[in-house]
Formats: structure tokens, C-alpha cells, sequence
């Protein structure tokens, strides 16, 4: 899998978002001087190599109402983090879950699971059905809630 | 609307408080607004005309469908539509950082975080840690250089957190 400056280019134009015209690939490929079916081929191979997610909307969970956003961190055994983790991520109110170092002492938690809910208690809720799951593997966890946005752009991967 | 048009529109939401008393949801949705949210948040079809697909599916016209999506995306409903690109497998890089800022100076440390061009999302957060940021750069090399780039802007200690691994990352937000 790799990267060329055309899917570069690609990536560029479409980092915004997708044209709101009946031929949204079309206008990408008369943007960047590019045969339509050559542009729809990339972004094909890039859906395959995972380079591209997925194609579609995303949502501000604000918006829906999700307004309690916890970003729920736990202190599991490092033996035993993966298996955890595939656990917790399948629930399907967990939206991202991450390993991530732990930064001993001030930080102790390796394991990040982000849960939203239309309120505290709901989250609160989710929180303890995490902790039922991992049972004594549950050394220790925190839930931060966001209380401000202080900044969301879009990613800008390439300029 | 068109791509600068959309940034405008994402800018004017943000920054954003955020209550959690307020019951009320931002945006009046109707069924058709509630079927596009939901079943649009992946599968969009790489073809000639894929808003017109997609619109068949829901029962709309392509033109509905479009008139639809720009004004979601006007109203802030949905903050992206089109390709998510997966930061790493394009060469970039991507980190969690966390910091422990006094609370008197948390406003002008915010301000110096948000400048940089490679800070993504930054949100406050109710806890010792009370401001995660993403930062997003071309290259693995520039997440240390930014890292410290900020320490010197802020004079706090940036605790980076990459992700070691990934087990989910989705979107199952119901409308």
C-alpha cells in the first residue's frame, strides 16, 4: 500500500468534505484535471487499503443531543490490555477505544474508551457496565467529562 | 456549498458550550433528517451519481438528498461529509496530549494551543487533566517538535499519549 502525489491530490480536494453535486467524483476529477474514472478507482483502492475509513456523514453528536461526553480511562493489566480492549470496543455505546502509555506517576491509566450518553446518568450508567465487564482487571478509573470545545477543525492530514 | 462555505459554517459552532443540564437538543430533526444520519454515516457509493442512489434507497430525489445535506451540514447536524481518511496510513501522524493548566490562566493557554495549526480538536475536560488536545501533523517527526513547541508557548508540561493500539473506532450515533 502507497501513497502517490495523484492520491495525494485526492486526499487534498476531499478533505472538506465531498461536493454536494449529483456527480460529486466528476467535479473532484475537473478540479484536479483528472479522468472521472481514474479518481473513483483511487478512492476505491484507498477504501480497500483502509487509507480511506469509510465515506459518508458525520455526525456532531451535539447536535443529536449527546450531551454528556465521557472520555471513560482505566488502569488494566498490560497482559491483558488487547483482549480488554477488543472487549470493551465491541459494546456498542463505546464510539473509540484506544490503548494508549501510561505516564507514571501522574497518569496510570493505559486504556481509553469514549462514551457518550444524553446525560451523565446515562454515561454513568455505560461506565459501570465497562467496570462489571472487566471485573478485577478494574485497578482504577477516571471519567472526564467535556464541559467545553475549545477548538474542532477538521483533521488537515495534507496541505 | 462549496468547501470554503462548509468551513465557515463548521467555525461558526465552535467553540462551543457545552451543558449537560440542557435537555433540549440543538437541531429540530424530522424522520427524513433522522434516516440520513443514521444511514448515511458510512457505504456512501464511489460512482456517477451516488447521491441519486442513496436517494432512491430513502425514498427521496437527488435533489432533496443534497438540499438535505447542505443544510445539516449548515446547521452544524453534521460537521463532515465525505471520505474519513485514516491520519497514519497517509503518511502522517496523529496524538492524544493532555495538560494540567492552572485554572487562571486556562483561557490564554487555550489561545496558544489553538494556534497551532496542528491542533485538531481541543476540548476542557472536568478532572486534574483539564485540557486534551489532538494533534495532527504531516509527519511522526513533527508531533515531538510541536510537543514542545507548545511547552515553550505554555510553559506547561504536554503528557503525550499516542495510541498504542486501536480496538474501535466508529460512529453509532443515533439521530
Amino acid at each position: 500500500m502507497s501513497i502517490d502525489a495523484v492520491d495525494r491530490a485526492i486526499v487534498a480536494a476531499t478533505q472538506a468534505g465531498l461536493p454536494l453535486v449529483p456527480r460529486p467524483y466528476h467535479a473532484v476529477a475537473a478540479q484536479l484535471g483528472l479522468p472521472a474514472a481514474e479518481v473513483m478507482r483511487r478512492i476505491e483502492r484507498m477504501l480497500s487499503d483502509g487509507v480511506i475509513r469509510r465515506i459518508g456523514a458525520v455526525p456532531n453528536h451535539y447536535a443529536l443531543g449527546y450531551r454528556a461526553n465521557g472520555m471513560s480511562v482505566w488502569d488494566v493489566p498490560d497482559a491483558k490490555v488487547q483482549l480488554l480492549g477488543r472487549k470493551i470496543g465491541a459494546l456498542d455505546f463505546v464510539s473509540h477505544c484506544y490503548h494508549r502509555p501510561r505516564l507514571l506517576p501522574d497518569w496510570p491509566y493505559n486504556l481509553f474508551a469514549m462514551v457518550h450518553g444524553r446525560s451523565r446518568e446515562q454515561v454513568e450508567a455505560k461506565v459501570a457496565e465497562i467496570a462489571r465487564l472487566l471485573g478485577e482487571d478494574d485497578r482504577g478509573h477516571a471519567v472526564l467529562y467535556s464541559t467545553r470545545i475549545l477548538k474542532k477543525t477538521g483533521l488537515r492530514i495534507v496541505a | 456549498m462549496n468547501a470554503p462555505e462548509r468551513r465557515k459554517a463548521i467555525s461558526r459552532v465552535a467553540p462551543q458550550e457545552i451543558s449537560s443540564s440542557d435537555d433540549a437538543t440543538g437541531a429540530v430533526l424530522d424522520a427524513v433528517d433522522r434516516a440520513i444520519v443514521n444511514r448515511l454515516q458510512g457505504g456512501f457509493p464511489v460512482s456517477e451519481r451516488p447521491y441519486a442512489e442513496v436517494a432512491a434507497r430513502l425514498g427521496l430525489t437527488e435533489k432533496e438528498l443534497l438540499a438535505r445535506l447542505e443544510r445539516l451540514l449548515a446547521e452544524g447536524v453534521l460537521s463532515r461529509f465525505g471520505p474519513m481518511y485514516h491520519a497514519e496510513r497517509l503518511g502522517g501522524a496523529l496524538t492524544l496530549a493532555a495538560m494540567r493548566v492552572p485554572p487562571e490562566r486556562f483561557e490564554a493557554v487555550a489561545a496558544a494551543v489553538n494556534a497551532f495549526p496542528e491542533a485538531a480538536h481541543n476540548y476542557a475536560r472536568e478532572h486534574a487533566f483539564n485540557m486534551w488536545f489532538v494533534l495532527a501533523t504531516e509527519t511522526p517527526e513533527r508531533i515531538g517538535e510541536v510537543i514542545r513547541e507548545i511547552e515553550q508557548a505554555t510553559g506547561c508540561r504536554v503528557y503525550n499519549l499516542p495510541k498504542l493500539e486501536e480496538f474501535y473506532v466508529g460512529l453509532r450515533f443515533e439521530a
